[in-house]
């Protein structure tokens, strides 16, 4: 995976050894892994294939949602809206399951497209409406959240088995974290193969001198939001799936471990800068933080603060790095 | 190489900062190899040197951003580190960017204070502060309302206020990093009037520029620099010849190697009819054949820019139309211009032209990115082969094409836009000041390439401040004045006063004057 997005960064015209160049651009990686060690070291608990696989489902829907919110963020622009999309996702899908008395896997496809719809809603208020990122997609998240609220009247909606599925077991392996490697694939390669990928990071560089080569500009704002809100309805289907059920407070506050997982990731807020392999280990990151901590009964307050400190530390560093560049 | 007749230039007075021998590294790459240059108080020493050369490198060492990895920095004659710019600072080195570092939402009086405001009983001072700001602004005579916004003042006055800031807090030697790049001819004029009173107070200072002109009218020595390396220090009156030989190590036989080499059917390849934007230009008709530069002359402000851009299709326009081989072109339509072979190298390059965060190879593919994918799929190998192609023709310098396009030197930046029209078979360039900031010797390799798409049976629009640019290349020129073509010349015809005549015709004198003190397009 991290083989396929590396093409997508831009290498830095920098000596030293390729392993050398390696570390210092996959800071993220480097973190993970000295974290897993000491975690191993610190407990038994950890390195076993129960716990392991444990981590991989906490880390799907926040790895998908953030996978998502990475075309956003490359093409410069942010999205708050996509925990309440993952909701309204969710209970869209469960309400035309239930209360609609459809097929389950039109409520499947039903799902996403709520998500996708919701996205392009966003999108047009940027490219069109001229909002910027940050206000049209707060004001998505208070709509997704309140369209949640009125279409399940407060209460939770089973949901569809095919939407269940996602949340089950696959022999040993447990479907979210084969809807998580699937989604990362395809995730990086829109961004590194395919014409509009390209197109985001350069929006994402430089609007203007997109435009003037000839650039969609608007297109592709219009794109990487309603791709985000797909994302955002499939990591939504995912976490019904698992528990049966689409809850109406589904999500709250995801989005913001979500833009966490980008940012740690090595993406810049200012846009350009991003890779979905990166991406998947700032989820990491935080999903071993909160299982190590768990395992080591470290209070679930005192986590929360663990976490602000990792994302300040990872930001910080990347950016010391970035300075130090000549240009 | 080394001819330095340094003993002969030196006053009496020793040097406010002394680089000795100073060399630095990026990486594998050395930058600067040895390089020793002094500053005398009451003196003004350029820096000259291609793009490239280390310039921006040296001033950056004086103002403590970079540190060298071999060498001394002497202040006084003494040893000193400046591990930041706080350090360079508080030894009265100021820097004046070419990206001032002003806050334009607010007030000049806040801006020369900014950092340190004066108190009183814990809140702003703003008599104080408007004390202090109206006496930086004595110091270089300058007298503009210190409660106006800096943002609504020109370039030109922001690059004042800026020194102003740097002598009130007591700076004694200024660097000047291009200052002149984006000013007019009569703002240049009142610049060097703050320089020579500057001079006379004693003020060491070191000047960057690529208008040669200038040199032998503000600078006392200068020293050149090639490639990292020192080449030579030299008195400010030298020759622009000498100077240029020195620069880039060869002679340059022709500034303006302007050849008619096409011989195919004289066909019109652009045609501009009736062309009227809300307020800004009126009425412009003109069109370019194949195997033709016309050039488009006129003050800035005249409406050159909005031409350009509306015909590539970057800003709407009111009434009129625009051909390319016969087929008239949607307006505000930047996609339906390049499929129709329009390319626009933009004034701007840095803010219109490339993506400087991405590779030299994406900034190259942007407009044949979707030409040539297959499926919605890039076409990346081919794209690469391309961008590999045209790198090598255009003698792009860069590591390799992964390589940022920010970190490239501002003609192979250039060089890097011309490309991707050059990938996109472009037939109709319209090119928007395309050797400003870019060094001697990479606005020859412009104007060869400019020859080369012409004899290919191309046709050049270009717009440049710079007259002797325009009477060198063009082979027609059109002068705007105020908005509308005021009229046409023959290469033949077209002198430096025929041009500015034409310029100035239909311009009121009122409009003139505000235009060329506060206008950049």
């Amino acid at each position: 995976m991290n083989k396929v997005a590396t093409a997508a960064a831009p290498k830095k015209a920098r000596g030293g050894s390729q392993i050398g160049r390696f570390l210092a651009d996959n800071g993220a990686l480097v973190g993970l892994f000295v974290l897993g060690l000491a975690l191993f070291i610190a407990t038994p608990d950890f390195l076993t294939g129960p716990n392991l696989l444990n981590i991989g489902i906490q880390a799907s829907v926040i790895a998908v949602l953030a996978f998502g919110l990475t075309f956003v963020i490359v093409a410069a622009g942010i999205d708050l809206s996509v925990g309440s999309v993952a909701a309204l996702s969710a209970m869209g899908s469960a309400w035309i399951f239930s209360q609609g008395s459809m097929p389950g896997w039109i409520a499947l496809i039903g799902g996403l497209a709520i998500g996708a719809l919701s996205g392009a809603v966003s999108g047009f208020a940027v490219a069109y409406g001229r909002l910027p990122s940050f206000i049209a997609t707060l004001a998505m998240l208070s709509i997704a959240r309140g369209l949640t609220l009125v279409i399940s009247e407060g209460r939770p909606i089973g949901t569809a088995p095919e939407v269940s599925f996602l949340g089950g077991d696959l022999g040993v392996i447990p479907m979210p974290i084969i809807v998580l490697v699937v989604a990362g694939l395809v995730a990086a390669f829109i961004l590194n193969f395919t014409v509009m990928g390209r197109y985001m990071y350069a929006v994402g560089g430089n609007k203007e001198a997109a435009r003037l080569s000839g650039v969609p500009v608007r297109k592709v704002l219009v794109t990487v939001f309603a791709l985000s809100g797909l994302f955002a309805g499939l990591a939504g289907l995912l976490l019904s799936g698992r528990l049966d059920s689409a809850q109406p407070q589904a999500a709250v506050g995801y989005e913001l471990d979500a833009i966490a997982a980008v940012v740690i990731g090595g993406a810049s807020l200012a846009g350009g800068i991003g890779r979905i392999s990166g991406t998947l280990v700032g989820a990491l990151v935080l999903v071993v933080i909160r299982n190590g901590l768990n395992l080591l009964n470290v209070s679930s307050f005192w986590q929360q603060v663990v976490i602000g400190l990792v994302i300040a530390v990872a930001v910080g560093i990347d950016s010391l790095r970035r300075k130090n560049q000549p240009h | 190489m080394i001819d330095s007749t340094m003993n002969g230039i030196a006053g009496t007075d020793n040097p406010i900062l002394t680089l000795d021998n100073v060399t630095k590294s990026f990486g594998p790459v050395a930058v600067i190899k040895g390089v020793t240059v002094n500053v005398y108080p009451g003196k003004v020493q350029v820096l000259l040197g291609e793009n490239g050369a280390g310039k921006s490198t040296l001033i950056k060492m004086m103002a403590g951003v970079y540190q060298p990895d071999g060498g001394r920095i002497l202040v006084d004659g003494k040893e000193a580190r400046l591990p930041d710019t706080n350090a360079s600072e508080a030894l009265g080195i100021a820097t004046i960017h070419q990206e001032l570092n002003l806050v334009g939402s607010m007030t000049v009086a806040e801006n020369i204070c900014m950092g340190r405001f004066p108190r009183r009983f814990g809140l702003v001072d703003r008599r104080k502060m408007r004390e202090v700001a109206k006496k930086a602004l004595g110091m270089i005579g300058l007298d503009i309302d210190v409660d106006h916004k800096v943002g609504e003042l020109g370039i030109a006055r922001q690059q004042l206020v800026e020194i102003a800031k740097a002598l009130s807090l007591n700076a004694r030697m200024l660097i000047l990093d291009e200052p002149t790049a984006a000013l007019t001819k009569r703002e240049i004029s009142a610049l060097f009037s703050v320089v020579q009173d500057l001079r006379e107070r004693g003020v060491g200072m070191v000047f960057i520029s690529h208008h040669l002109d200038e040199i032998a009218a503000i600078g006392d020595s200068v020293s050149v620099l090639r490639d990292g390396e020192f080449v030579a220090e030299v008195p400010a009156d030298t020759h622009e010849d000498e100077l240029v030989r020195l620069m880039v190590g060869r002679s340059i036989e022709q500034q303006f190697p302007r050849r008619r080499e096409y011989d195919g059917p004289a066909d019109t390849l652009l045609e501009v009819e009736g062309l009227s934007t809300k307020g800004m230009i009126n009425n412009v008709s003109f069109s370019v054949k194949a195997g033709e530069i016309v050039g488009l002359a006129g003050l800035v402000g005249a409406g050159r820019t909005e031409v350009i851009r509306a015909i590539a299709g970057v800003d709407p326009y009111a009434s009129g139309s625009v051909r390319v081989r016969g087929r008239q072109l949607p307006k505000s339509s930047v996609g339906a211009a390049i499929r129709a072979g329009v390319g626009h190298v933009p004034e701007d390059r840095k803010a219109h032209g490339l993506v400087l965060g991405a590779p030299v190879n994406e900034n190259i593919g942007y407009a044949t990115l979707s030409t040539t994918a297959k499926t919605g799929l890039v076409d990346r190998t081919g794209q690469r082969k391309r961008a590999e192609d045209v790198a090598d023709k255009l003698r792009i310098r860069m590591h390799n094409l992964d390589q940022v396009v920010g970190s490239l030197s501002g003609g192979n930046q250039q060089k890097t836009v011309f490309a991707r029209w050059i990938v996109a078979n472009s037939s109709v360039l319209l090119l928007d000041e395309p050797t400003r900031g870019v060094d001697v010797g990479a606005k020859v390799e412009i104007y060869e390439l400019m020859n080369a798409i012409t004899a290919a049976g191309g046709a050049v629009v270009m717009v440049s401040s710079e007259l002797p640019e325009v009477l060198g290349m063009s082979d027609r020129v059109l002068v705007m004045s105020g908005g509308h073509i005021s009229g046409e010349l023959s290469a033949d015809n077209a002198t430096q006063d025929a041009v500015m005549t034409l310029a100035v015709r239909d311009v009121q004198r009122d409009l003139e004057d505000k235009l060329m003190e506060d206008g950049h397009e």
